[in-house]
């Protein structure tokens, strides 16, 4: 099925199940521990051996030599992978250094060996036996010291429209300040974990991926090995937030272990060498210049960024959202990257628009000042119904930021907010409101599935969609419901399995509006082959209450689903409407914090917020991604950051206990409202991502917030206890 | 991890024997830091001797009206202990500020002052660290420090003692009470129990080989306003970069004892000794000697902060 016109009405605007708050249907399975992980697949490979990957204890270099003398002899071990007997591996195109390294090192902790035995505890112990010569080289690590290094990458890196260099110029009011973020580390909740086995020359990988058909041509490439023989499986993800996109060393090194020992081999990287073996949401260095009128009128608005990688790596694209959000005749944005030996940064929840709108909301917060405007009120006077540097003949799709604004200021009592700041005491607590627009850019992504009735008229949907805690297997389960006319109880979706239609899998918050809508193409298939088997014209049948109606005629699904059942597949794929419209999300964060008169301890009071997603097709579990992800933004204002040695060029803080991230204790209540919207230009759902937009300016809110509690501007993240000190004495 | 044997103990000089004849022997109770410790291989022992079952889980009245506190007494239970809360409420606070419920339910008291470091490169087995690995050198030093100690540090290494507990047992005098190998028990106050790093940053207590902690002595209550303040990188579940034990008196004579900063748990007398002058002069006199690195120096002003919140605080409620 093609969307390339805007959708009319459809099935999915009944709203009797899409649209209603529901708990999880895989929730009991979850609690219960019957949901198998990757890691737990007794089921699938009772006869499992265990690997334990073993990292570069350097960051750069070479292996001079290896001796696994010793690891061989020890105990239970029946196998180690290296780069010497691993055969000729290819490179996936998604992944920038080897994922099994040797004899050259890319970066540290990159996987160089994996150790096999009869049980975890023997593989961990021999791993430490495999002694590794290595011939370390210069490498660079500190992205401060070679920002003038940085080039342009390429495809997308800058935009301009209109003169920015003379609207600044001459602009009433300028804002130019350098703002930075910190390399973030994902802290999912489940490690990267796979099992392997090989039968034959088949491969089949239980692993945690969010992006399955990706996965199979990514395995295939880097083993050599037709994707045809590659089965990917993962059922239940616990958290991925873009670190699991893409094929990672457990799967590798666990596939070529099974290979090598000729049983199924499980591998999961352990939590301490997560932050240096796998992906991070890389540092930045941004620049943003505004220039304005007196009234806070933007005439100019530019924004640079510098971020680093591995060699062949890819930016963060922080400017993403500065070329959408607010107006401007003239504007710029800019990426520069810098070549750094520092393990691989890629993706992390909302790349880009996540640390972009940490600064950038910053910067409206002085111009706001600046101006003597309401923050609320500049942000609303700087709408603007149409991508900015395209021009009014390219409208967004829909936008209600400034409906996000306001409802979100009433709710939260902003007009209570002093705008001097500093005035606000609450005993030991100095108290401050900031506010933040949120904004994330809606993508649509081809999407199948495979829908069929069986004897028993029960609905059963497969595709290959993810859930990465998102609620997935819910909102399909809605779909399918809907479109079908029968309850939430009645479908059963299996999920995760490449053996299923592709789908858009789980990332860019493209996931839950481009997989329920190709649930949507092939539920509008199976309507047409039951109404013909009813006999009814496909456009006046009615589906409701496990019935196909034409007047006041019906037959049940059983019924026309005989014996075997009846099945169909499809896919949506899409036209042209995401270019001829800006498509996105929008929000406005709120939050008070208090601030310790004597040690700047910040805690948050309470947040607030107001997202306008497109059809919100499960409340509840739209609020937990909202505020799950507000929670993020806390974590980055406060505390998250990877400490890098720029000696040894590594992430030092690389377990739970030192990489911070909030507690319970810190995230206070949060209230969530989602804004009236249907988008006819975004699927037939009428829905757009929401997975993303709520960690998108979360931070900024909470910097705000400070700002206005003690009159201190910080702008490089994370506000930790030791800067504010450091700029109160200042 | 690496392979190990064995043996659950019965009774206390059997313990300590055991520990005193087998190379390479410690003794394990609650386990929440030994054993994180044992699979990075950061503590291989090659026999673990459980001491759960001795029996050192009671708190009682000493015939000079101090409190015992049985070296397996959990955590939790001492922090709701109904003398300690009445008493000793700065120990009791300082534990609750403590870990998490769950590890608060394992951990014991003995083995919270045996606790290990958090600096990172003592985590990381292949950074050099000379409390790890002797002369192995530090990698913290021209390295990420701002967790790290600024009292009582050395050349060879920086590493901050991360306990709560033990602030508050050092504030108020503890004794340590321990059986030797040889059946010998003895009692080290609490403040020659933890080494100073010098030179030997891996001896970090002055107990010998075997010898086991049985017990903590406390002196009889002191009286006085007890606080503990903590502060930290979020609001819980994370070790202080500064706490502060405090006992005010009505007269304003206070004692003082400081977590987060020093190599050990910290005090000074000349700290106790300006507690009349205030926050600032308490804090100077707390910090002499103090030896900071461009990351952890912002501790020595959090330190001043601390205290003046506590005065404050103080001041509020007179």
């Amino acid at each position: 099925m093609k969307f390339d016109t805007p959708a009319g009405p459809n099935p999915i605007d009944r709203g009797r199940v899409i649209g209603i708050p529901h708990d999880r249907i895989d929730g009991a399975a979850k609690v219960t521990g019957s949901a198998p992980y990757a890691y737990e697949r007794h089921d699938a490979a009772p006869n499992a051996a265990y690997g334990w990957m073993v990292g570069s204890a350097i960051a750069k270099g070479r292996i001079a030599a290896m001796d696994l003398r010793a690891a061989e002899a020890a105990p239970g071990v029946l196998g180690i992978v290296t780069h010497a007997n691993a055969g000729k591996l290819g490179k996936g195109s998604m992944n920038t250094a080897p994922l099994l390294g040797g004899p050259q090192v890319d970066h540290y902790e990159q996987a160089v060996a994996l150790v096999i035995a009869d049980t975890f505890e023997n593989a961990r112990d021999a791993a430490k036996l495999v002694r590794i010569d290595y011939a370390a080289a210069d490498g660079r690590f500190d992205l401060a010291a070679d920002q003038a290094r940085g080039v342009n990458p390429g495809k997308d890196a800058d935009t301009a429209a209109g003169d920015f260099d003379g609207g600044f110029a001459k602009a009433a009011v300028k804002i130019d300040q350098r703002y930075t973020t910190p390399d973030h580390s994902h802290a999912m909740m489940e490690p990267h974990a796979t099992t392997a086995a090989w039968n034959g020359d088949k491969l089949t990988l239980w692993t945690s991926n969010q992006m399955i058909a990706w996965g199979v041509g990514e395995v295939a490439k880097t083993l050599g090995i037709p994707k045809d023989n590659v089965r990917l499986v993962s059922p239940y993800i616990g958290g991925g937030f873009g670190s699991k996109l893409f094929v990672r060393a457990d799967a590798i090194l666990a596939a070529l272990g099974a290979k090598q020992v000729g049983r199924p081999v499980k591998v999961a990287i352990a939590r301490h060498q997560i932050p240096n073996n796998t992906t991070h949401r890389p540092a930045t260095i941004q620049r943003i210049r505004i220039g304005a009128n007196k009234d806070g009128v933007i005439d100019a608005i530019g924004h640079e960024v510098w971020s680093g990688d591995l060699p062949g790596g890819g930016p963060e694209t922080a400017a993403q959202q500065t070329r959408l959000l607010y107006r401007g005749p003239n504007r710029m944005t800019a990426h520069r990257l810098v070549t750094l030996d520092l393990p691989e940064g890629n993706a992390m929840r909302a790349p880009g628009e996540a640390v972009g709108l940490l600064a950038l909301e910053i910067a409206m917060d002085e111009l706001a000042e600046a101006c003597n405007v309401d923050p609320v009120e500049l942000r609303i006077r700087n709408d603007v119904q149409y991508d900015p540097e395209a021009g009014p003949q390219r409208p967004f799709s829909s936008r209600k930021l400034v409906e996000c604004l306001r409802t979100g200021a009433d709710h939260f009592g902003w007009a209570k907010r002093d705008p001097k700041p500093g005035q606000v005491r609450d005993g030991r607590w100095m108290v401050g409101m900031g506010v933040a627009a949120a904004f994330r850019n809606n993508l649509v992504q081809k999407s199948g599935a495979r829908i069929g009735v069986d004897a028993k008229g029960r609905i059963i949907v497969e595709t290959d969609m993810t859930d990465i805690g998102t609620g997935s297997y819910t909102i399909v389960a809605q779909t399918a419901a809907e479109m079908l006319g029968v309850t939430l109880e009645q479908v059963t979706v299996r999920l995760g399995d490449s053996r299923f239609p592709v789908s858009a899998g789980s990332g860019g918050q493209w996931g839950a509006n481009s997989a329920t809508a190709g649930v949507y193409a092939a539920a509008m298939a199976l309507r047409a082959k039951l109404a013909e088997q009813a006999g009814y014209p496909a456009d006046q049948a009615l589906f409701e209450d496990g019935l196909v109606k034409l007047a006041n005629k019906s037959q049940t699904l059983a019924s026309l689903a005989g014996r075997d059942g009846l099945w169909a597949e499809d896919s949506m794929d899409y036209g042209d409407l995401d270019k001829r419209y800006a498509q996105a999300t929008f929000g406005a964060h709120f939050c008070e914090v208090g601030v310790d008169i004597d040690t700047a301890e910040v805690r948050v009071r309470r947040m607030g917020g107001a997202f306008a997603a497109g059809r919100i097709l499960n409340p509840k579990s739209a609020r937990s991604q909202v505020i799950g992800a507000m929670t993020m933004g806390v974590g980055a204002a406060l505390m998250e950051a990877l400490d890098v040695d720029t000696r040894f060029g590594f992430f030092v803080n690389h377990d739970m206990a030192e990489y911070m991230v909030p507690v319970h204790a810190d995230i206070p209540q949060q209230d969530v409202l989602f804004i009236d919207e249907l988008d006819d230009k975004s699927s037939p759902m009428k829905a757009k991502g929401v997975g993303e937009l709520g960690i998108c300016g979360a931070g900024a809110a909470v910097a705000n917030a400070i700002y206005n509690a003690t009159g201190l501007r910080l702008r490089d993240y994370p506000l930790t206890i030791d800067k504010l000190l450091k700029a109160q004495a200042a | 991890m690496r392979p190990f044997t064995y043996e659950r103990a019965t009774d206390v000089a059997a313990a300590a024997r055991a520990a005193g004849s087998v190379q390479g022997a410690r003794f394990i109770a609650g386990g929440t830091n030994l054993l994180d410790l044992m699979k990075l291989q950061i503590e291989t022992p090659t026999h673990l001797i459980d001491v759960n079952h001795l029996g050192l889980d009671r708190i009682e009245r000493t015939d000079d009206g101090g409190l015992r506190i049985g070296a397996l007494v959990r955590n939790t239970d001492l922090a709701a202990d109904k003398a300690v809360r009445r008493d000793y409420a700065v120990l009791s606070r300082a534990l609750l500020a403590g870990a998490s419920g769950q590890l608060r339910n394992k951990a014991t008291t003995g083995g919270n002052l045996l606790q290990r470091t958090r600096c990172p490169y003592f985590y990381d087995t292949r950074m050099p660290c000379n409390k790890r690995k002797a002369g192995s050198g530090c990698g913290a030093m021209q390295g990420m420090s701002r967790s790290l100690a600024i009292l009582g540090v050395s050349d060879a290494c920086i590493a901050q003692h991360p306990s709560d507990m033990a602030v508050a047992m050092r504030l108020l005098d503890a004794q340590v009470d321990t059986m030797s190998a040889d059946g010998v028990a003895r009692a080290i106050p609490i403040a020659d129990f933890h080494l100073l790093p010098g030179d030997t940053p891996h001896k970090e207590t002055a107990l010998k080989a075997g010898e086991i902690i049985t017990s903590v002595t406390l002196p009889k209550p002191i009286g006085g306003t007890h606080v503990y303040r903590k502060v930290r990188d979020r609001a819980s579940y994370a070790f202080a970069l500064v706490s502060v034990a405090a006992v005010f008196d009505k007269d304003g004579s206070a004692r003082f004892a400081f977590g987060g900063i020093g190599a050990k748990p910290w005090r000074t007398p000349t700290a106790d000794a300006a507690a009349k002058q205030g926050a600032k002069a308490v804090a100077e006199a707390a910090l002499s000697g103090a030896r900071t690195t461009h990351h952890n120096d912002f501790k020595k002003l959090l330190v001043e902060r601390t205290l003046t919140s506590l005065y404050r605080q103080r001041e509020a409620r007179a």
